[in-house]
């Protein structure tokens, strides 16, 4: 069972719901993303999404497009992202990582050798955002190979046989985008939400997470109350952006946040 | 990026102008890169297309609109002071500069309207980069009556800012673009977020031969009435085809639109010409074809301007609408098969070929399209008098006179 599967499923038998903060890798810069990851997980995250820089985010909102541009400039590039999970990885053995990001990178390096060098550091699952099921093949079998699951999204948009077709080439859970939109945008409509997860419900038994636009703790237990893990990307970026020029204030602020969202979760 | 074989066999192609494959591969290139979200409104794109493209009716309409709003056919004008000049080859210019609104860019945008009001789309977007694109989508938005939205690079409105104005007396809200290099890249970037966000109602009317299948497959078919047209003109005007075609590069719709109709008579040579910008060995171009690597962007895999980690880099050129670090997924495919030569010319090579258009032929062409002039005054003097190279004179050059002006140090 990969480490993602372990985790999901504990969760599951406790009732509990899964807290999966997003943070772009390199930002504000490539030495304290490690810290930053392990200030989540102390104050109540059960897996890392790890966002791998890109000059052309098309599928993000302003928030996490300026945090790939800041970590950018601080050139942040694809083997400083891998270093930044085997430092985490030194110290934290259980807490998954998700490497979330475009397929350039990826390409640019070869899908065996980005495979081979993630796995070394313990990457646990792999979002690439503009890279359908269609496109997919030769990226899966190399994933395979080394036991990283791919995260596949599925959206409102995702309908009938396709629907079917990505619940079946899934593993470790799937991540449903709850609006049309890209991420930070603020328009979630929870009974909206709550329609299509029955239809993915009714498709996968797979764990099901839901994110964009899940901006505090109210949303967050509403979603939590439906889904079975909520993923907080821009809220929490739009706060390591604010504080960036102070690492102690910006933990204070990020771990107080993620307890508030535990909370909340633990509260359903 | 296990799948990128070069050295392809091409004598075992019969044929170059079957592509896409039905998932929208031109070989290796072209595919769907996009979002979740995005891939449902571009399978119901693709099957409206299917349907409307052999629809005689939607044909009827978008055939009567070329003639009767867009004013074609557009003449083939036999340069002959220039020809006669370079003494070689006999220049043809295809003058896609005498459309209404001054570019081949209007062949594509009319079709894309009719199709999204067949689709009940009311409200159209387009990212721009000269803003002939944006002109364009603006021009058929007010045409059909619809609400429309133009990105544009922040960049890019300071140095086309009597198009930007040109956009906004049509009607049609312009929204700058701040992030990035604030040019036409991140222009088609902000337009997906647009998109992707308000999908229900809204089309997007992609300006070039890139993006997700089937954009590049459907603006190369709405713009290849211009080598159809070619192909007609040359044997009615001079009794047979041409030798040879040029044209300029950017994305690639010109181009692809010139070419595709002639890419099945392996006799004759094509060249592209892309934006050497300061000059291939100084990096600052915008010529992927020439001096890129394979890639993913904007939702395709094609040639791209990138970095050894993947992370798209800005690209140079005097001509904003060269200014991209992409190119349509067609010509990847036709640079690997070798059936079209992807050659350059420098900022400096294509001011003057502006001026001596300006001043042999009394053409005031576009900065974009002086690139294939600058290049067919390389070859054409080492070709036979009695030689054809027909050039696409894409679009004509008044947006680009202050540029020309600046660049000389003049104030106008």
């Amino acid at each position: 069972m990969s480490r993602i599967e372990a985790c999901l499923s504990t969760i599951k038998k406790n009732n509990g719901k899964a807290l999966i903060p997003f943070l772009t890798a390199g930002d504000p810069s490539p030495s304290i993303t490690a810290n930053l990851m392990h200030e989540l997980v102390l104050a109540g995250a059960d897996i890392i999404e790890l966002g791998v820089p890109f000059s052309d985010p098309m599928a993000d909102g302003p928030v996490i497009q300026r945090a790939s541009e800041r970590a950018l400039a601080q050139k942040t590039n694809t083997d400083d992202v891998f270093n930044i999970v085997k430092d985490f990885r030194d110290k934290d053995k259980i807490t998954p990582v998700i490497l979330m990001g475009y397929l350039n990178p990826i390409e640019i390096m070869g899908y065996k050798k980005f495979v081979e060098k993630a796995s070394k550091v313990g990457v646990d699952g792999l979002i690439v955002v503009d890279l359908p099921p269609e496109e997919s093949a030769d990226l899966q079998e190399a994933l395979k190979l080394h036991d990283i699951d791919q995260i596949f999204l599925l959206s409102p948009t995702t309908i009938g046989d396709r629907l079917n077709k990505i619940c079946k080439a899934a593993s470790g859970f799937l991540y449903y985008v709850s609006l049309k939109g890209v991420t930070g945008s603020n328009q979630l409509n929870i009974k909206k939400v709550e329609e299509k997860i029955k239809e993915i419900r009714a498709q996968s038994t797979l764990p099901l997470a839901v994110g964009f636009g899940i901006k505090d703790a109210e949303v967050a237990q509403a979603v939590g109350r439906i889904s079975d893990a909520v993923v907080i990307g821009s809220a929490l970026v739009e706060k390591i952006a604010k504080y960036s020029g102070n690492t102690e204030e910006m933990i204070e602020e990020i771990s107080s946040f993620i307890i508030s969202l535990r909370k909340a979760l633990d509260n359903i | 990026m296990s799948k990128i074989e070069k050295n392809i066999d091409t004598s075992t192609i019969d044929t170059f102008s079957c592509m896409p494959d039905e998932n929208g591969h031109f070989g290796l290139y072209g595919g769907r890169f996009v979002a979740e979200t995005l891939m449902g409104p571009l399978e119901e794109l693709e099957e409206a297309y299917k349907k409307y493209i052999n629809d005689p009716e939607f044909n009827a309409e978008f055939v009567s609109d070329l003639k009767h709003y867009v004013g074609r056919p557009s003449p083939l004008y036999h340069a002959k002071r220039w020809s006669e000049q370079l003494g070689g080859a006999q220049i043809y210019l295809k003058r896609e500069d005498l459309n209404h609104t001054g570019a081949h860019k209007i062949n594509n945008t009319v079709g894309q309207a009719l199709l999204a009001k067949r689709m009940g789309k009311q409200r159209v977007i387009a990212e721009t980069g000269a803003g002939q694109h944006g002109v364009a989508t603006a021009t058929v938005a007010a045409r059909y009556g619809m609400e429309c939205v133009v990105y544009m690079g922040a960049e890019d409105i300071k140095r086309q800012a009597i198009n930007v104005f040109r956009i906004k007396l049509l009607g049609a809200k312009v929204v700058p673009v701040d992030a990035g290099s604030k040019t036409l890249k991140d222009a088609l970037n902000e337009a997906m977020r647009d998109w992707v966000t308000y999908v229900d109602k809204t089309f997007y009317i992609i300006g070039t031969v890139a993006g997700p299948h089937p954009y590049p497959a459907m603006v190369r078919d709405f713009n290849a009435v211009v080598g159809r047209e070619v192909r007609e003109q040359c044997l009615t005007q001079i009794g047979k085809l041409p030798n040879t075609l040029v044209a300029c590069v950017g994305g690639g719709s010109n181009a692809i639109g010139l070419f595709y109709p002639f890419l099945d008579d392996k006799e004759i040579s094509i060249y592209g010409v892309e934006a050497a910008g300061g000059g291939l060995s100084t990096g600052k171009h915008a010529a992927p074809l020439n001096a890129g690597k394979p890639g993913v962007l904007h939702g395709n895999r094609t040639y791209l301007m990138e970095d050894d980690y993947g992370q798209i880099i800005e690209t140079h050129s005097i001509s904003a609408g060269l200014d991209y670090p992409g190119v349509g997924p067609e010509h990847s495919w036709l640079k690997d098969t070798g059936r079209a030569n992807y050659v350059s010319v420098t900022d400096i090579e294509a001011i003057q070929a502006f001026h001596d258009l300006c001043q042999i032929e009394g053409i005031i062409p576009a900065l974009e399209s002086s690139h294939a002039i600058a290049y067919t005054s390389k070859i054409a003097p080492k070709m036979d008098k009695n030689e054809i190279i027909v050039v696409n004179l894409s679009g004509r050059g008044d947006k680009d006179i202050q540029t020309v002006a600046t660049h000389e140090g003049i104030t106008i």
